[in-house]
């Protein structure tokens, strides 16, 4: 099981900023190891960020992201106390879900 | 009888087959043939448009102009695009051109802070969908030292 996401979810403006932090190897298959041989690919594919039920952002990553993945974006709306939700799904099928309360 | 075993194993296999979209149902499906593009053309193509338009109101909002460790690219782009549906980041001479796809749904800025990798001095396409439409901006990064080896 992955570490759980740093998450961080602030009223700012009109809206709230979110920005996540996620722990991920991201490899790229492109790798050698000591002994030459090639790390298979294992990368983070998809990400789902929801407020209130409503999807605010919906990614698609490739194996390009730097490891442990960062994002940071902002959606209207929001409230002091809500929920927001990620969750992501890797290469391997691995999930991790967190929450984080807006601040 | 089938066991839940087996039955779960068929479910990671049709989505490892790409047929299913793993995790939660809003969850699009990854979209291999877009991430398996060897260029900036064909990604556009991969991801249903015909062609990208060279535009001014898409912006590195916060880019390296050199970038000393590849394996990590700090990156900020944002559109001013009317009706913004997805921004995406490419680069061009990665063994993967695409790197990653955002879908922005009404309500959530078209600005996107994030890192990537890249393998050598390359350009970085910035591509927004809006309206149906495909656009795009570019800049060249250069990298000091290679992040995908």
């Amino acid at each position: 099981m992955a570490e759980p996401m740093k998450i961080r979810a602030s009223l700012a403006g009109d809206g709230t900023e979110v920005r996540v932090l996620m722990s991920h190897e991201m490899e790229t298959g492109q790798r050698k190891d000591a002994q030459g041989r090639l790390v298979p690919a294992w990368f983070i594919q998809s990400v789902t960020v929801t407020h209130a039920g409503r999807t605010v952002l919906a990614a698609q990553f490739g194996p390009a992201v730097a490891k442990n993945p960062f994002l940071a974006f902002r959606f209207k709306g929001g409230a002091r106390g809500d929920k927001v939700a990620i969750s992501w799904v890797d290469s391997r099928g691995d999930k991790r879900s967190d929450e984080a309360t807006i601040a | 009888m089938v066991g839940a075993g087996s039955a779960s194993t068929l479910l990671s296999l049709l989505a490892a087959a790409g047929w299913l979209a793993p995790g939660t149902a809003t969850a699009a499906a990854w979209n291999q043939t877009a991430f398996d593009a060897k260029s900036p053309d064909e990604t556009v193509k991969a991801l249903g448009g015909i062609a990208a338009v060279r535009s001014k109101d898409i912006t590195f909002v916060s880019a390296p102009d050199i970038a000393e460790n590849g394996a990590i690219v700090p990156l900020t782009v944002a559109s001013a695009i009317p009706r913004t549906e997805a921004i995406a980041i490419l680069v061009e001479k990665n063994a993967t051109t695409l790197a990653a796809v955002f879908e922005i749904p009404p309500g959530t800025e078209p600005s996107i802070g994030t890192r990537i990798k890249m393998a050598q001095t390359s350009n970085v396409h910035v591509l927004v969908k809006a309206d149906g439409k495909f656009y795009t901006a570019v800049k060249e990064i250069k990298v000091t030292l290679g992040g995908c080896g």
